[in-house]
């Protein structure tokens, strides 16, 4: 049985130390709540993988110091422009990126969520991507003549953290059309769960809930985090923050006001 | 930028961004379904553009929408739709453009300590091959974006003829000019210059090798009936996904 747990820093438990955590994509849905906590209990070296691209997590867990290893198809802050933290420690190689492309990813997921080896995809041959991803390889298509096809190896993450607006107590999620979402579950061996609320019933006897439900046979824990998407915002349910993006853009650009930053909203907790 | 709320919403002046999305709707010709990616309103504004005009067609799946969007599969139905051909346009932009059509979402220098770092490659590596009308974009046509050959290829502009590749690229709109992109032989043909701009200019700003003919026509310029389209029914859709642009370029917001 999934774990409903009292605090949000109890659901983090299995995010260790040099784990491969899985994050979903800007605009699914994103626990800021949950990472704001992760950088406050100083996780380190942390593999981040995005399904596919990341905005302002990525950006915060790589200027606070918790990744060693970035694997992502991008990471910007849209309108805000190109996320500081990301591009200065890429500039200084400060961080190990593994460039990958959207689909590449999704594809990736896809392989471990159906527990096979490795997954075909069309495209990337005479991108410069593939001279620097040894571990995607070009095969020739077993089933045609002459016709080169690149593999990717499954993505199995050790962790996934997501945000949905609802669970029960069982720890079945509902997730929605966020779909992504399960299929991050799917293919990694643990996910943690952060909620806007915990509903009396069982999602799954309502068939309309059913189909956006992700079970809880996949969920290690789930944790209230409500408006736990800020200063993003969860579909459906409510906007992103555009003043308080707009204010991390511009203290981001600069490494004081990256740490002035962190202090203000991340260190000192907000008030409830 | 200005807001040009206070300006009457119909003889208000073409803005340079209006004009684009004009060119781009004329570019992309009659297709079923157009899908824009990230960061990119212009792109966003054209594909709105053609489905006001179509009167709801073609389908316009704009990947960071939760309105303009129907996907139910999450992130990945975009690109298994593109795999299977479901997808009929597609546009890439790039810190880098080159003149074999080759584009640059990464870095300039090394890749392990680059000393220009972009976002990343997004789904440009997989489209740019699957996606039969590929529109280039990028809004600053200088010697800086438009090089003679990029420093890392997110994607490139053609590929051998045993590689399966039904995509690519058919046009690069820039701030300044149209240019046609011509894939067997893989060489942009200058196609047009926006009113204000001139051929000497652009030449002057582009970085690579191109065919220009003898005479090259003005860009034309968008209909009432299309301002009145980009105004009244595109600019509120807009301001969904691109909240700040929206209010920068037309002072519109969401309904």
């Amino acid at each position: 049985m999934p774990l409903i747990a009292p605090t949000i820093e109890d659901a983090l438990a299995p995010i260790r130390d040099g784990i491969m955590l899985a994050a979903p994509r800007e605009v699914a849905g994103v626990p800021m709540e949950a990472t704001r906590a992760l950088i406050r209990k100083g996780v380190r070296n942390l593999h981040l993988v995005t399904l596919p691209t990341s905005s302002l997590q990525a950006d915060l867990l790589i200027g606070a110091g918790c990744v060693a290893v970035l694997e992502t198809s991008a990471v910007s802050l849209g309108e805000f422009g190109p996320a500081p933290r990301f591009t200065a420690a890429a500039k200084s190689g400060g961080i190990r990126i593994k460039d990958a492309t959207c689909p590449a990813l999704h594809a990736a997921f896809q392989a471990a969520e159906k527990g096979v080896p490795f997954m075909p995809l069309r495209g990337i041959i005479g991108s410069d991507l593939l001279a620097h991803r040894p571990d995607w390889r070009v095969i020739d298509n077993p089933f045609g003549a002459n016709d080169p096809i690149v593999v990717l190896p499954a993505i199995r993450p050790d962790v996934a953290l997501i945000h949905a607006h609802m669970a029960d107590r069982a720890g079945n999620v509902w997730i929605g059309r966020q779909r992504e979402l399960a299929t991050m579950a799917h293919a990694s061996a643990k996910t943690v769960v952060t909620v806007e609320k915990i509903v009396d019933g069982n999602l799954l006897d309502d068939p309309m809930a059913a189909a956006g439900t992700l079970p809880g046979f996949y969920i290690e824990a789930v944790a209230v985090a409500e408006n736990g998407c800020w200063p993003l915002g969860l579909p459906d349910h409510y906007g992103a923050d555009l003043a308080h993006l707009g204010e991390y853009a511009r203290l981001a650009a600069t490494t004081e006001g990256f740490t002035r930053y962190l202090e203000k909203y991340v260190h000192a907790r907000r008030a409830a | 930028m200005q807001s040009h709320a206070c300006l009457n919403i119909d003889t208000a002046p073409v803005r340079d961004e209006e004009l684009l999305a004009d060119v781009i709707t004329r570019v992309i010709g009659d297709v079923r379904h157009i899908a824009v990616g990230n960061a990119s309103p212009i792109p966003a504004m054209a594909a709105l553009l053609a489905r006001a005009r179509g009167g709801g067609v073609p389908y316009v799946s704009l990947l960071q929408s939760r309105k303009h969007n129907f996907f139910t599969d999450g992130g990945r139905e975009l690109f298994d739709c593109a795999g299977q051909g479901r997808i009929d346009v597609f546009f890439l932009s790039g810190g880098e453009i080159d003149g074999d059509g080759n584009v640059n979402l990464v870095g300039i220098g090394d890749y392990d300590k680059p000393s220009v770092r972009f976002p990343g490659s997004f789904g440009s590596a997989h489209l740019y091959y699957v996606v039969p009308k590929v529109v280039l974009f990028r809004t600053e046509h200088s010697r800086r974006t438009l090089v003679p050959h990029v420093s890392f290829i997110s994607a490139p502009g053609g590929n051998a003829p045993n590689i399966h590749r039904p995509g690519g690229p058919i046009a690069l709109v820039t701030n300044r000019c149209l240019f046609a992109f011509d894939r067997q032989r893989r060489r942009f043909r200058l196609e047009s210059v926006h009113s204000g701009h001139s051929i000497a200019e652009v030449a002057e700003q582009t970085g690579f090798d191109y065919d220009c003919p003898e005479t090259v026509e003005v860009t034309p310029r968008p209909s009432d009936e299309t301002l009145r389209l980009l105004r009244r029914v595109v600019a509120p859709q807009l301001a969904e996904v691109y909240p700040q642009f929206a209010a920068a370029v037309f002072g519109a917001r969401a309904p």
